[in-house]
């Protein structure tokens, strides 16, 4: 899917400049922009090296953990079906915290453990009621720090590069909150099928 | 909002202030966890300059202006620019091509344009919808995965008129 976007863009692109007499500024924005690329990843990796940098203090201190004990009680309910003392809650809980302070990389391996565990839990081969929240939350990801997009805003001179964080964090709540209702309607709706 | 600017040096001092309370040798693990950083930005270079690259043959050809302008009476009635009808479409679909298409976005209209906090809002709210799906299912080996695509993209719809509504109410 992504291969043809990619390729489709360009190659759209090339034949429209051909009619349309744009080709300079094809050539202009090409290599314009591969200068651009390598000075937003130079940008980056100084906020990425800084944010992980601290993430790491805070791991250690036991502060992610303290944040995932906050969560559980919450976590529990939205997951009815797995049982209190199940790992499953400890991976989905660890896997939250961390994508929530933008640790994608530590947060997969996590949410993978999660996956495993609820597999066990459901053996029917099918998703099952807890995969499907665990991924509804997941796919709208509640994010604290957008940190990339914070060092793309200094890179183009932003007079303010993370006044963004409110809306951010405003925008995700909405779009969890979002996601975990619609996940309880298609469960409401799945299981009034199946009694009928 | 001025609330943001206290966000990052709260949590700097949170951080600090707890970690040495409890003895951890915090400028060692700043180093060591950083250098996790250097690679992460590092492999994310071919994507972004793959992505930008055609995005920006794209749009430098004239392509992107006449698309766009066929879907304004659409994106108009929700209140959003049209200039950001390409980064809603691409953001459930692939994290790095949305990477490359606000960092292009910021680049043209300005980090602190309207189009640009609200590029920069829709960015940082939603993740990959296919891409965790693909990953966390295929790893379990789950073929049949019920409702979890339909519910990711509706979120994801909720998740870009919310950004458009707040985006409008604080910088509007």
């Amino acid at each position: 899917m992504v291969n043809i976007i990619w390729a489709m863009l360009a190659v759209i692109g090339i034949i429209f400049a051909a009619f349309n007499g744009t080709m300079k500024e094809v050539n202009e924005a090409i290599f314009a922009t591969i200068d651009d690329a390598v000075m937003i990843t130079l940008t980056m990796m100084g906020v990425l090296i800084f944010w992980l940098g601290l993430m790491r203090i805070a791991e250690s201190a036991g502060l992610l953990q303290g944040l995932t004990n906050l969560f559980r009680p919450v976590v529990k309910k939205v997951f009815p079906e797995i049982p209190a003392d199940h790992p499953a809650l400890g991976y989905i809980l660890s896997n939250m915290t961390a994508n929530m302070f933008g640790l994608g990389n530590a947060a997969t391996p996590m949410g993978l453990k999660a996956m495993k565990e609820m597999k066990e839990l459901d053996s029917s081969g099918k998703a099952s009621r807890s995969m499907i929240t665990f991924l509804a939350i997941n796919t709208s990801s509640i994010t604290l720090i957008p940190t990339t997009v914070i060092a793309i805003r200094m890179k183009y001179g932003s007079v303010d590069p993370t006044a963004i964080i409110g809306t951010t964090i405003a925008a995700t709540i909405f779009s969890t909150a979002a996601a975990l209702i619609i996940d309880r309607y298609f469960h409401w709706k799945r299981t009034r099928v199946r009694r009928s | 909002m001025t609330l943001s600017i206290w966000i990052i040096p709260g949590l700097i001092l949170l951080i600090l202030l707890t970690a040495t309370y409890k003895r951890v040798p915090t400028y060692e693990r700043f180093v060591e966890g950083g250098k996790e950083g250097i690679e992460l930005a590092i492999s994310l270079l071919p994507f972004l300059i793959g992505m930008m690259v055609s995005i920006a043959v794209f749009r430098a050809s004239g392509a992107m202006e006449a698309i766009i302008t066929i879907f304004e009476p659409v994106t108009a009635l929700i209140g959003m620019p049209k200039e950001l009808l390409p980064l809603a479409f691409i953001r459930p679909l692939s994290g790095t091509a949305a990477l490359g298409m606000t960092s292009e976005l910021i680049k043209t209209y300005g980090p602190d344009s309207f189009i640009g906090n609200l590029a920069s809002t829709m960015q940082g709210s939603t993740d990959t919808t296919f891409y965790v799906i693909t990953v966390y299912f295929g790893a379990v080996g789950i073929k049949k995965m019920g409702d979890a695509l339909k519910v990711g993209l509706l979120a994801d719809l909720v998740g870009i008129i919310a950004s458009i509504i707040i985006v409008t109410i604080v910088f509007g």
